[in-house]
């Protein structure tokens, strides 16, 4: 079934190159326009969050099938300097690199499952799923 | 990748038709601040009816470009924000405050003329 290959993030181009292959798969899943944008949109954080912080790590986008649902899920990985502190980075308006501050709780209000592994000096893994509405 | 400026009387118009990676964007800052400059004009109409995703870093770029071009005493407005570009930037938190928009490029370059030559 996973027959996504991970893109391989190090530089700008690679975020927009991540982005466009999960609107392709999202399109190809039937999500609808708003959706697509979300899930693009979230791919988008996650891709600048490795190039800023980690300079290198990978997205994958899949499919999930849970029963009868359909989803898509974006894991997120790279071995960068990791994330001090996991509960102050998922605060609104905390950013250590000069944005908006919207990255990752950004990411957790456009998908519908958000889980984050990370610890300082071991990388980081984000782990997101976003559900096909009926 | 450079996005075109067009000037039409005392205004420039811009129609983003790409997918907008950094570059291009940061690019795109610094080019319509060297037009204003060069051209003197009052006021820009951004067109965004062709994006499909705007995410923070973009947000930001876009924010910034208007504050530049005001400071220059140029005003920016928006126009053709897709409904999905809309949700997303409020699900991400970024409500674009205190910059003008308008549905269409026609109605956007009403509202300059109207704030502009009143």
């Amino acid at each position: 079934m996973d027959n996504n290959p991970s893109i391989h993030v190090y530089n700008e181009w690679d975020i927009v190159v991540a982005r466009q292959s999960g609107r392709d798969l999202a399109k190809s899943l039937g999500f609808g326009e708003v959706d697509q944008a979300r899930i693009t949109t979230a791919i988008s954080e996650l891709a600048r969050n490795i190039y800023l912080y980690a300079k290198q790590g990978e997205i994958e986008v899949s499919p999930v099938y849970e029963g009868d649902k359909v989803g898509i899920k974006i894991i997120s990985r790279d071995n960068g300097p990791g994330i001090k502190d996991v509960l102050k980075a998922l605060e609104d308006g905390y950013s250590t690199s000069g944005g908006l501050g919207a990255g990752l709780p950004g990411v957790k209000r456009l998908m519908d499952e958000f889980a984050i592994e990370s610890s300082e000096g071991k990388g980081t893994l984000i782990t997101a799923v976003k559900w096909k509405l009926f | 990748m450079r996005i075109p400026i067009l000037k039409l009387g005392n205004y420039l118009l811009v129609s983003i038709q790409v997918e907008l990676d950094d570059k291009t964007a940061v690019q795109f800052q610094q080019d319509l601040l060297n037009m204003i400059h060069k051209t003197g004009s009052m006021g820009v109409v951004i067109d965004l009816t062709s994006v499909q995703m705007i995410d923070s870093y973009i947000a930001r770029v876009l924010g910034d470009v208007v504050k530049m071009s005001e400071l220059l005493g140029c005003e920016v407005v928006f126009t053709g924000i897709q409904p999905a570009v809309s949700i997303t930037l409020i699900d991400l938190g970024i409500g674009f405050r205190n910059i003008k928009t308008a549905m269409n490029l026609e109605q956007g370059l009403e509202k300059l003329k109207q704030s502009l030559e009143g």
